[in-house]
């Protein structure tokens, strides 16, 4: 279990000093999948930095197991770290070293012997389906090759954690599925707790069972994905959550509805059905829906044809179907 | 061709004055290292930026080596006798000669060493750090590595300099090229002497950074190998 007690980061800048930190306290469980969102400069890279200490809080505590990161010695610190790993947005290998090297790297810091290091490099590459390049350079891989030879790196020593900063952020949507698709595999077949940094609700959705949302320093809100998705409170959350678009969405009569799915609601055809039982037409000004493990999430925005009574009627409808809903009357 | 290079070619004086300038630039370039290559790691590491800052230490090294660096190599080596004196025990030839261009080349060599270690990326050095590397493992399995193909290039401009240099080596009494181009060519009015002593350092000039910058090329991995 990690926990962040009352944390605080301040960097001094020039005479002045830039709080990056201020009041955080976070618990992160065994085996989850933890997700910490924020925009650029929200702290979350500082944060993250702070559970391994590669950054020392100004104030607060880091526990890691039971330990207090700042009551040891460097040479136990050094130990905890080989338990907590780390890939990063720009992957950062060794670019002089073979794809095995790399990934022997944090073996030969911890001075394991060479047998069971080739046996481990080995076992390491396969997981991650990369034994075919144990000899390239990273110079000669995919962005997505390199995230996953970082990925076997980090898991060589055996931690119990992994840290993600803005592990996909650097590569497409369909290697950036794949990469998320390994980092849950690596969770539920190798029990590996993992804390991901981003800054896109969608990877958030799609690998998290938690979610913080960082902004201006402070933990703005913490909640299961499904709540804090469907439900925002935060005005922060609402912004990641709800993109833009939708929220500047106007139209003349005034009567716009947010649908939410959450993977919860029923997976019945609830606009047509609409049309067809109460006669109510709409128009769909925005769909972002997709498929996990053959739920529903995302969001459907649609503005009414019609007037005061169409929009009470479908609340009402949306109600009895028991979907999720925002509505709005915009002035 | 004038009598006194035939006199030079045939006694074997030339080929003794390319081998000299040649032993004298590699072991003052290597000796150089030795001393040089720790120092700009220590200037690296103890910048505020780097692994272990320590900036009033960062300060006077840094002071040092722009003393010896903004100094002139001939008021350098005058400078200098006594510190020859005590290491080698005289101040004149090519022993002493070793002791100044050491000396001159060490502080240059540092700096080239830092710039070189500066270019590795950050990010490689907190990923070995967040593997639980200490600051010397980061030096010896990340830095020095990481940074070899840049450092190669550095030790081809080092010790071109330091040829240079030991050019200068009959001021003290010293042989080599520059001793044989100045009392044979210069100072007897043989200007193909003076040539062809310039032709002789231009190739060793053209070997080192041949065979310097094709092994940096080899070497460095960043770069898509074709087979």
């Amino acid at each position: 279990m990690i926990e962040l007690v009352n944390l605080e980061k301040i960097y001094p800048l020039g005479g002045k000093s830039v709080v990056a930190l201020s009041g955080i306290d976070l618990t992160i469980s065994d085996g989850d999948i933890f997700g910490i969102i924020g925009l650029s400069g929200a702290g979350k890279s500082t944060l993250v930095r702070c559970i391994n200490f590669l950054e020392r809080p100004t104030r607060g505590k880091v526990i890691v197991d039971g330990t207090d990161l700042s009551a040891i010695t460097p040479k136990q610190l050094r130990e905890v770290r080989r338990n907590i790993g780390m890939i990063f947005q720009n992957f950062n290998l060794l670019e002089q070293r073979t794809v095995e090297k790399n990934v022997r790297f944090p073996l030969e810091l911890a001075k394991t012997d060479k047998k069971t290091a080739d046996a481990r490099v080995d076992e390491l590459l396969e997981i991650v389906g990369l034994s075919d390049k144990k000899k390239a350079y990273p110079s000669q891989l995919s962005g997505g090759q390199k995230q996953r030879v970082a990925i076997a790196r980090a898991l060589a020593t055996n931690p119990k954690y992994l840290l993600c900063d803005e592990a996909t952020s650097a590569l497409d949507p369909n290697t950036t599925a794949s990469i998320l698709s390994l980092l849950k595999k690596i969770n539920s077949e190798l029990g590996i707790t993992i804390v991901v940094i981003t800054h896109e609700m969608k990877v958030i959705e799609s690998v998290c069972k938690k979610v913080a949302v960082i902004d201006s320093s402070r933990i703005a809100e913490v909640g299961e994905v499904s709540e804090v998705f469907s439900n925002p409170k935060s005005e922060i959350a609402k912004e990641l959550v709800i993109p833009d678009l939708i929220r500047s969405i106007k139209n003349q009569n005034g009567y716009k509805f947010r649908l939410v799915f959450n993977g919860e609601s029923s997976n019945t055809p609830a606009i047509s059905a609409l049309a067809l039982e109460k006669g109510i037409a709409v128009n769909i000004v925005y769909a972002d829906t997709k498929m996990i493990d053959g739920k529903i999430y995302g969001h459907l925005v649609f503005t009414l044809v019609g007037g005061r009574e169409e929009f009470e009627q479908t609340k009402i409808f949306l109600e009895k179907k028991g979907i999720k809903y925002f509505a709005e009357e915009d002035q | 061709m004038s009598a006194d290079l035939a006199k030079l070619i045939e006694s074997g004086s030339l080929f003794m004055g390319i081998w000299d300038t040649v032993w004298m630039t590699l072991l003052s370039s290597l000796i150089g290292y030795v001393v040089g290559l720790p120092l700009g790691v220590l200037l690296y590491s103890t910048d505020k930026s780097g692994l272990k800052p320590i900036p009033w230490l960062n300060k006077i090294l840094g002071f040092i080596v722009n003393i010896f660096r903004s100094m002139p190599f001939i008021i350098l080596m005058v400078a200098m006798l006594p510190v020859a004196r005590f290491i080698v025990g005289t101040g004149i030839g090519n022993k002493a000669m070793v002791v100044m261009l050491v000396i001159a080349s060490a502080p240059y060599i540092s700096r080239m060493v830092e710039s070189s270690l500066k270019e590795i990326d950050g990010g490689v050095i907190e990923a070995a750090r967040s593997m639980g590397a200490s600051d010397l493992e980061i030096i010896v399995k990340v830095l020095l590595p990481e940074a070899k193909p840049s450092l190669v290039i550095g030790a081809v401009i080092s010790t071109v300099t330091v040829l240079g240099y030991a050019a200068m080596a009959a001021t003290i009494g010293g042989t080599g090229l520059g001793q044989i181009a100045i009392v044979y060519g210069h100072n007897r009015h043989n200007e193909d002497i003076i040539w062809i002593c310039v032709l002789l350092t231009l190739i060793i000039v053209q070997v080192i950074q041949e065979a310097g910058m094709t092994y940096a090329k080899k070497t460095d991995k960043r770069i898509a190998q074709r087979k």
